[in-house]
């Protein structure tokens, strides 16, 4: 970010914000803050090889809110005048049902990031529609290079640009630029009426040069190829309890959906997830140890800061085993005196801010991946998942192989179909017995739905061994 | 809501002069597409309010064609300048792409010329305290339903209510408007012996306010759903007959309808593909889809083209009848629209369902459990293992066994597999219980064999 973003930008000025927080600061109300974005978004996408779609969004607005104790105001507006504004602070401050307060608010300090985790000009971010054209073209007729078998090849490349500022009755005043950039190659094979699915795809709070870099657009069309081949030949999965290997990255989902989720702060301050009174107890094997980290430049989970303008960091959940922490925003950590995490976040200025994970992986632990998979007789090799589920409160989740092999004596034989694994959050890391040296991060394809809203996040994994976890699949 | 609702004219009067900036900026068709609405939610949780949260918006999408080169944009700056500066990108944007031969809109003489009000919308405006009374009716009921409901994730009341106009180069323009009122409640119980928590939910989403059930009834049935959760376990691994209740059932019914949804169909990534006029189901299966139903949640006078809507007939006694098509995924697929564009604002139309619903058959849903031995009552589906292109599925399940033609004991963390071409076709029962509780609806279906994994 090479300027500080100003409330300017969204024809503001500083008084007009001091007004309207002033407006917000009644008796019994806490904390409020107004949440200015505006945010373009772009995207291209091909199909049966020719680039035939392009769209552009743009969007703007405040969202304004006010807590008192457990309490929520929320209003939003798409003007953005001094008019709106009082409009929206007046309902944010309808829960609060209480006469102006007497304290005076601290005047908001101008302030920048600490870090600067995605420097991308403006000008590196803006690509001509031209050239996103000429980069699907090229993973078209590479993905039909790749096999004759492939017979349609779906690729799309979208791209957004975030502006945020946020002012807080805290005092802080504070903007960042949020840019961020995702291709996606999907597969099709089709072989004597056997058709199926293969997909792959990357991206981060990157510009256009990095899917160039490494020649990686080459590497997502070759690799969404070689899974829809791949699955030709898949046998139909086995079904019950088996040990299974998950692959390094993308299978870090299992962390996501198995423990992330329910160490969310408000699920503990309600009491309504599986692991409430966990904190201190084990609930993984000693060679599990587990953080989230929105600090990791160029990530896709990654921000300079949340969306209530806490710097983001870096959260041990889980160290060798035994639960440590929980991710929060402000409200719940003011509430549970807990420590701010800085992983308050929101979709967009028109939703609420709920604590949220960025990215979230297991640390690398100590044994050769090949002897983890030597060690199975029988079971699941999982590498690449589709989406995940969880229910916080009962704790069980599931996530769905899409590319998976049979593990017998210790070999990797035969590629079966997807099928989903089913196991319960607080139980399934004590299962963890052997941890890969090899950690690695997603690809940066990942995004988290929460009541509605979805954010983008990562994961990442070093190939692991599950002793025992139920495979969905249909075969005995 | 009243003084935009006032502004209808001033769209209409928008939607012309965005149109005819475009066809100076060289479009050769165009059309457009304004929604606006306002949103009140509120949500209580254990008897104080956790959340009020109001919200008006609004969005202008436009869609021009450059010959056979098109794109969209969309915006929620209404400003003329910056509308201006909208249309001009938006045509340099559909330069810059690939010439889709069969990409234009719908023929001039396709468009919807009149269309009855569909009784969609209700002018009702509740108060704050309204709503935040009637959230706490529903969640007070669940928690006192039994001793063993010991927390709440809360009970949630939104009423909205908006507007969507509709014009293209043709020189259609239409516009409806629409209200929805929905009551949701959360509620958790504890296991007494085990300490072990579940959730489950019960809602209930009405056009009209009048026609939403008692706060009281709903709590009740979701205090119910949830206990009746509580000690639930794993199963052995086996094959056996599956009933899927009328909430999952109309899970399963969805993966029918985006698998005759004409844009995966020409994608080639549909399992139901080059199937028409074939049997795809046992013959007890007929399904419609139909927009314009009086009051139905998926109602709406004209589709996301401006083409009226209609009944068309799916699924008769087994066999395909029709695919789900706008436009464009018509021709591709060498047939006409079957008036199913669906439109967000910004995006080119995609298909979509209106009222898609499967007909009723004679069987109580105690008479399909009575004809079980040995098998699963499912009530919850979880995950995303469904494979579109193969019909390969595979979820998490949670719900009841089922004993001696009775609902036994809860079970959980298992999982039912099987595809969905075969699943189909196994259907031997189908329930009399319709409810239209969302645009998807099916009744209780028995299937004649599924894979539960679990031990």
């Amino acid at each position: 970010m090479s300027d500080s973003v100003q409330l300017a930008r969204f024809g503001m000025t500083d008084l007009e914000v001091r007004h309207a927080l002033d407006r917000l600061n009644v008796r019994d109300v806490d904390y409020a803050d107004l949440y200015f974005e505006s945010r373009v978004s772009e995207s291209v996408s091909m199909e049966e090889g020719i680039v035939k779609r392009a769209a552009k969004s743009i969007s703007q607005g405040v969202g304004v809110r006010a807590t008192a104790g457990e309490k929520t105001g929320f209003a939003y507006s798409d003007e953005l005048t001094k008019k709106d504004l009082e409009i929206a602070a007046d309902t944010a401050r309808y829960i609060a049902n209480s006469p102006k307060g007497d304290r005076g608010l601290p005047v908001p300090v101008q302030r920048r990031p600490t870090k600067d985790l995605y420097p991308i000009e403006r000008a590196k971010a803006e690509v001509a529609t031209a050239d996103r054209v000429a980069l699907l073209n090229a993973i078209d007729a590479e993905a039909r290079r790749y096999d004759p078998r492939i017979k349609n090849v779906l690729a799309s490349f979208n791209t957004e640009y975030k502006v945020v500022v946020v002012a807080t009755s805290d005092g802080t005043l504070i903007g960042d630029v949020q840019p961020l950039s995702r291709l996606q190659v999907t597969c099709i094979a089709e072989e004597n009426g056997n058709r199926q699915v293969g997909s792959f795809g990357g991206g981060g709070r990157v510009g256009f040069k990095f899917y160039h870099d490494e020649e990686r657009y080459i590497e997502y069309a070759r690799e969404a190829a070689r899974e829809a081949i791949l699955n030709l030949s898949a046998v139909d999965a086995p079904a019950g309890v088996m040990p299974v290997v998950l692959g390094g990255g993308w299978p870090g989902i299992l962390l996501h959906e198995a423990i992330g989720h329910g160490l969310e702060a408000d699920f503990n301050r309600k009491k309504t997830s599986a692991f409430s009174s966990l904190i201190g107890k084990r609930v993984a094997s000693d060679v599990c140890t587990i953080v989230d980290d929105g600090t990791l430049p160029f990530r896709r989970g990654s921000l300079n800061m949340d969306d209530e303008g806490t710097p983001t960091g870096r959260t041990v959940l889980i160290e060798k085993g035994i639960l440590r922490g929980y991710i929060t925003d402000k409200l719940n950590a003011r509430l549970m005196g807990i420590p701010l995490t800085g992983n308050g976040r929101r979709e967009s200025y028109q939703s609420v801010v709920l604590p949220r994970m960025t990215n979230t992986f297991m640390l690398a632990g100590e044994s050769d991946p090949a002897e983890i998979l030597k060690s199975v007789k029988r079971g699941l090799y999982a590498v690449t998942f589709g989406g995940g589920q969880v229910d916080i409160t009962s704790g069980k989740f599931v996530f769905s192989a899409s590319e998976a092999y049979l593990i017998e004596d210790g070999k990797i034989t035969k590629p079966v179909k997807g099928a989903t694994l089913i196991g319960n959050g607080p139980e399934i890391l004590t299962k963890v017995s052997m941890v890969g040296h090899d950690l690695k991060l997603d690809n940066g394809i990942g995004t988290c739905g929460k009541d509605g809203q979805s954010v983008p996040v990562g994961v990442g994994l070093p190939t692991l061994k599950i002793d025992e976890i139920t495979v969905g699949g249909t075969q005995r | 809501m009243s003084d935009t609702l006032q502004q209808t004219n001033g769209y209409a009067q928008l939607a012309a002069d965005v149109l005819a900036r475009a066809k100076a900026c060289g479009a050769t068709e165009a059309d457009i597409v304004v929604a606006d609405g306002e949103t009140f939610s509120v949500q209580v949780r254990v008897g104080v309010v956790d959340r009020l949260s109001k919200a008006r918006e609004k969005r202008l999408g436009l869609r021009v064609f450059v010959g056979k080169r098109s794109a969209c944009t969309s915006t929620s700056d209404f400003s003329i300048e910056s509308l201006h500066r909208l249309v001009d990108e938006t045509c340099t944007l559909a330069k810059a792409v690939v010439a889709d031969e069969v990409s234009g809109l719908p023929d001039a003489s396709q468009m919807a010329a009149a269309w009855p009000d569909l009784d969609l919308y209700d002018s009702t405006k509740l108060n704050p305290d309204h709503q935040i009374e009637l959230a706490k009716r529903a969640e007070a009921a669940a928690m006192a339903a039994d001793q063993r409901i010991t927390n709440s994730e809360g009970a949630d009341f939104d009423s909205s209510s908006g507007r969507v106009v509709l014009g293209n180069s043709h020189g259609f323009i239409g516009e409806y408007r629409s209200s929805s009122f929905s009551l949701a409640v959360s509620p958790i119980a504890t296991d007494p012996a085990s300490g072990g928590m579940q959730r489950d939910s019960w809602y209930e989403v009405q056009r009209k306010f009048l026609k939403l059930s008692t706060p009281e009834s709903i709590g009740q049935e979701a205090a119910r759903r949830t206990l009746r959760r509580l000690g639930g376990r794993k199963v052995a691994t086996k094959r056996v007959p599956v009933i899927f209740d009328q909430e999952t059932a109309g899970s399963l019914l969805g993966n029918l309808c985006s698998a005759v949804s004409g844009y995966g169909l020409y994608k080639r990534a549909s399992f139901l593909l080059d199937q028409l006029g074939n049997r795809i189901a046992s013959d007890l299966i007929t399904v419609y889809d139909d927009g314009r139903m009086f009051g139905g949640l998926g109602s709406r006078p004209f589709d996301g083209e401006g083409l009226a809507t209609r009944k068309n007939t799916i699924v008769e006694r087994g066999v395909l009848k029709s695919y789900l098509l706008d436009t464009y995924s018509g021709k591709k697929l060498g047939l006409a629209s079957t008036g199913n564009a669906s439109r967000s604002v910004g995006e080119s139309p995609s298909v979509g369902p209106t009222n898609f619903y499967l007909v009723p058959g004679s069987k109580s849903p105690q008479e399909m459990i009575a004809s079980v031995k040995d098998g699963l009552y499912v009530t919850e589906l979880i995950g995303f293992g469904i494979n579109m292109v193969t019909g390969d599925y595979s979820r998490g399940a949670c719900g009841y066994w089922i004993e001696n033609g009775e609902l036994a004991y809860p079970v959980e963390e298992i999982t039912i597999a099987g595809n969905l071409k075969q699943m189909f076709q196994d259907i031997e029962m189908v329930g009399n219980d319709l409810v239209f509780r969302s645009r998807v609806a099916s009744p209780t279906l028995k299937l004649a064999e599924l894979m539960v994994a679990g031990n």
